[in-house]
């Protein structure tokens, strides 16, 4: 009886605010668009009865999709943009993963910290950091300036380069733990092993540390790229106009065009395409899980 | 190794440089006497003078304490017995769908939440206020508690509850005297991860939120989107701060008890 | 004046304290408990012996609650105790882990049971009080687990599984964790308890000479099944099996055919071309029925010479010795290529060693030295 109210209350809450909210964005992708409140037809309606109501459903929402290039554009770049930000994020995150690892060990607990200590303040004030440096008369510019390296201001504020910074900035804790986790378990002795049987130094690291340390880099690059595919806030705010990231183009979908059934329709496409990478990354981890026992 | 190559000094100067320079600066320029942003006008605090005055910022701080304590607190609550179910709940119908649905929250992008709970509380009329803005953080943090809290339950010696019945405990003082004050420092951290969750949240604020609760983040959201705003930096000085502290404080003493731990134990075994 | 003897299982009045019927126990398709029925009386030290996965963790879980047979019943004084939940049960158990609740003190880990029976305070205090002394830990009462040794933390466990006085108290390999000699004085700590408390004991253990130290009597099991319950000397001295005589201590095995030669005497046949050898066993043997010869070790006799008037002697020699200090065994090579082991003590100092490696040696034993086993 017990345990029947324990698993009840988790399970019924996250029926009633996971699950079903879901089939609602399903049932309205497959609605149509009207000017009505809420804005989109079928409503349900008991009189009529269930099938009736199915027969009203239909796919045009998704056709309208593959039509407008606005929207497979907007996918296209989403993945473009998490793919590239994700290879910057494991060039500066490894050396730094590495650089920790190899530290001394009284002073690994502090440089943790300090690596996850961003990750405790606001993402919403990490991003508006970079407002104030990036602009045309931002701190970036005035320091390139005075240095006589450029004449003009590079406009970096409101382009796709700055939307880069602001993910590599914003994740880099998220592949910098990971790859450090592998790497810190990793014996010094396989090293001194690899060197003992005529490895050099960068052999060794090539041959040694990036195979022993894969899974870490594998799961960083998931713990990067699947959040950075749906972001919002950093292209909002440090990407222009022409920035075109799908969880841009949901949001003003709903609040700018109110049109319902197409955002939800985003959602749905949006959900399909991550879970590839979703399901890859529970295998890696899995696999790492059993490799571990 | 006790010394760091060059090259890996190199790497963690320039990595934590890159880390941490924004926001030195966003600091220093809270403290800027001019109104522009990126021009130095002499030291002053006037701006955090002008932010204690800035009433709306204030209940939108307040709105986002409130809704931060309740939802991480339900969400702990809720959260530890989800992740109890997960590690002892045995079998029973739908396990999979349930650590599906555990899972699920953590990879779903924000906008897809927020938008599938928004439609919700539209269907079934629900008024959006600080309510539905607690339901959606907490069915959000809930999942953070419980993949925290069982990760600890999984390293969790089964024997200690095992004694504990033996001893006369039935299952609930087994829970309530055994197991609870032991996983007591990952149910705490999973609060502290909810709590700050939900202070950080802005997309699942934006569509949760109605025109009588307005969080912070959604304020700060809309200020700096038309530029940066010294306010705005004031606020965010203060804010680094507070997690600053706590951050330190907290490594402190889990690294003062280890010490004394690690002190005991030697003692120990010198007796 | 005797002494009575204590040994209630050849008492046919004597009631078991608990009683095993035909339990099974599975685990899927995996049978860990095998069809077992077993008696342990009123105030015994009672050994379960085994290699890991021979059930014998199972059967002291299912005695304290936290598994059911499958089939079968245990009875606890005669009452069935399927039913009764392990938080119910009059039965304790140490764990092997210890399981001490580290955010208690060691006072509050003993007097953990004792609240939960709503007992007054000052009973309470007492009762802690008198396991402190018990188990001579007074000093340590306000530390908390990890602030006490390993040895300090073994006892901890046992006054907390004594406190509440249980009728059966249950040991999970209770030495385990403890270095070698810390183990062999806590073996007579142990026993030395178990005899001012009067509680039953039943201890789970791979250890043999663990379980021949301190038990009353030792059952061995093997894969979910009792392969002998007995004394620790009828263990030793009397194995019923090959497993039994393997499992305990050192042997030599010779294989043969027996056949009968007088009242309870045997010949057996061997090797070829050697003297058969002549054994005495109480268990009958066909003619042309094939055996095993166990004998221990330190029954072989080595010597220089061949022994006379010794009912056995067979000429070898020395392949390797090893000198464990209070005794050397010696490996010695028959001319068949069979290699008997056999045992001297060391009772000189400084005495030159009598034999060396590849020395020509006779050895002897006598009719009785030797176990007789069928397959």
């Amino acid at each position: 009886m017990r345990r029947v109210v324990l698993i009840a209350i988790p399970y019924l809450w996250l029926l009633a605010l996971f699950l079903v909210p879901f089939a609602i964005v399903l049932k309205i992708a497959l609605s149509d668009a009207a000017i009505a409140r809420p804005p989109y037809i079928p409503q349900f309606d008991w009189a009529s009865g269930i099938w009736a109501f199915l027969a009203q459903l239909d796919f045009e929402n998704f056709v309208w999709l593959t039509e407008d290039d606005l929207y497979w554009k907007a996918y296209l770049s989403s993945l473009k943009i998490a793919a590239v930000s994700t290879a910057f994020t494991l060039l500066l995150g490894y050396p730094m993963a590495y650089g920790l690892a190899r530290a001394p060990e009284e002073w690994r607990p502090t440089l943790i910290m300090l690596v996850i200590l961003p990750f405790w303040t606001s993402f919403l004030i990490r991003v508006y950091a970079w407002m104030g440096i990036l602009s045309n008369e931002g701190l970036l510019n005035q320091f390139l300036m005075t240095l006589g390296l450029i004449d003009s201001p590079f406009v970096i504020l409101n382009t796709n380069t700055a939307v880069y910074i602001g993910i590599v900035y914003t994740y880099l804790p998220f592949m910098i733990l990971p790859i450090y986790a592998a790497l810190e378990r990793l014996d010094g002795a396989l090293i001194e092993a690899a060197e003992d049987l005529g490895c050099s130094r960068l052999q060794a690291f090539w041959l040694v540390t990036i195979p022993l340390s894969r899974a870490g880099i594998i799961a960083g690059c998931f713990l990067v790229f699947i959040p950075t595919l749906g972001e919002f806030v950093i292209p909002s705010l440090l990407g222009g106009s022409d920035t075109l990231m799908i969880g841009k183009v949901l949001w003003e979908e709903f609040f700018s065009n109110r049109d319902w059934p197409v955002a939800s329709a985003v959602a749905v496409v949006l959900l399909l395409i991550l879970i590839v990478p979703i399901v890859l990354f529970q295998r890696n981890q899995q696999k790492q899980q059993e490799a571990e026992q | 190794m006790t010394r760091l190559s060059w090259f890996n000094t190199v790497s963690l100067t320039l990595g934590f440089a890159f880390l941490y320079i924004p926001m030195i600066i966003l600091v220093i320029y809270s403290f800027n006497e001019s109104k522009l942003v990126t021009v130095w006008g002499g030291f002053s605090t006037k701006w955090y003078g002008e932010l204690i005055h800035n009433e709306a910022f204030l209940k939108a701080a307040w709105v986002t304490l409130k809704v931060a304590a309740i939802s991480s607190t339900i969400a702990t609550v809720i959260g530890t017995m989800a992740a109890y179910v997960m590690v002892r709940g045995g079998r029973f119908l739908g396990r999979t769908l349930f650590s599906g649905m555990i899972y699920a929250p953590l990879v779903m992008p924000e906008v897809i939440t927020g938008l599938s709970l928004l439609l919700l509380f539209i269907g079934i009329g629900l008024d959006r206020g600080v309510l539905t803005i607690v339901l959606a953080h907490t069915t959000f943090a809930m999942c953070y508690v419980s993949v925290v809290v069982s990760s600890r339950l999984v390293t969790f010696d089964r024997s200690l509850e095992e004694a504990a019945l033996d001893l006369g405990c039935s299952q609930t003082d087994a829970f309530r005297l055994v197991t609870l004050p032991i996983i007591a420092p990952a149910v705490i951290s999973g609060w502290l991860l909810a709590f700050t969750l939900s202070l950080d949240d802005l997309v699942l604020a934006s569509f949760t939120a109605g025109p009588s609760a307005t969080t912070l983040p959604i304020k700060i959201f809309s200020a700096v989107r038309l530029g940066v705003d010294p306010q705005i930096n004031a606020l965010s000085t203060i804010m680094i701060a507070i997690v600053t502290i706590g951050v330190i404080t907290a490594s402190l003493i889990t690294k003062r008890q280890m010490v004394r731990q690690r002190q005991d134990e030697q003692n120990a075994e010198r007796l | 004046m005797t002494v009575p003897v204590f040994e209630p299982w050849n008492d046919p009045e004597a009631k078991p304290l608990i009683q095993f019927q035909n339990v099974t126990k599975r685990f899927g398709v995996f049978t860990a408990i095998d069809d077992l029925s077993l008696d342990i009386y009123e105030r015994e030290f009672f050994a379960l012996l085994g290699p890991s996965g021979c059930g014998k963790t199972t059967m002291m879980r299912m005695l304290a609650g936290f598994e059911t047979p499958t089939e079968g019943k245990i009875y606890l004084s005669s009452q069935d105790i399927a039913p009764v939940p392990p938080n119910k049960r009059l039965v304790n158990m140490m764990f092997q882990s210890y399981a001490l609740f580290p955010h208690l003190s060691v006072w509050e880990n003993i007097a953990f049971g004792l609240k939960r029976e709503n007992r007054p305070k000052h009973d309470i205090a007492e009762r802690v009080d008198e396991m402190l002394r018990l188990t001579r830990l007074e000093k340590f009462a306000r530390r908390k687990p990890h602030q006490i040794s390993g040895g300090q933390r073994q006892r901890v466990a046992l006054a907390r599984s004594l406190a509440k006085a249980p009728k059966l108290l249950l040991l999970d390999e209770p030495l385990g964790a403890l270095d070698k000699k810390l183990r062999q004085d806590t073996q007579f700590e142990l026993m030395d308890i178990q005899e001012k408390t009067g509680t039953t004991f039943v201890i789970v253990t791979h250890d043999q000479e663990e379980a021949m130290t301190v038990a009353s009597r030792v059952a061995v099991m093997d894969n979910g099944k009792l392969v002998q319950v007995a004394t620790p000397d009828r263990i030793y001295e009397n194995p019923n099996s090959l497993y039994v005589a393997d499992f305990i201590g050192d042997v030599n095995i010779i294989d043969g055919t027996a056949s009968p030669s007088g009242q309870d005497q045997y010949s057996l046949a061997w090797k070829d071309g050697l003297a058969p050898l002549n054994v005495s066993s109480t268990q009958s043997f066909s003619e042309g029925q094939s055996c095993h010869l166990a004998i221990r070790p330190e029954k072989v006799t080595i010597s220089a010479e061949e022994p006379t008037g010794a009912d056995n002697a067979v000429p070898g020699r020395v392949l390797d010795i090893a000198y464990l200090g209070n005794i050397s065994t010696y490996h010695v090579e028959l001319p068949s290529g069979a290699v008997i082991k056999a045992q001297t003590a060391n009772t000189r100092r400084i005495a030159r060693r009598a034999f060396t490696w590849e020395d020509p040696v006779w050895l002897s034993w006598t009719a009785t030295a030797g176990v007789l086993l069928a397959d």
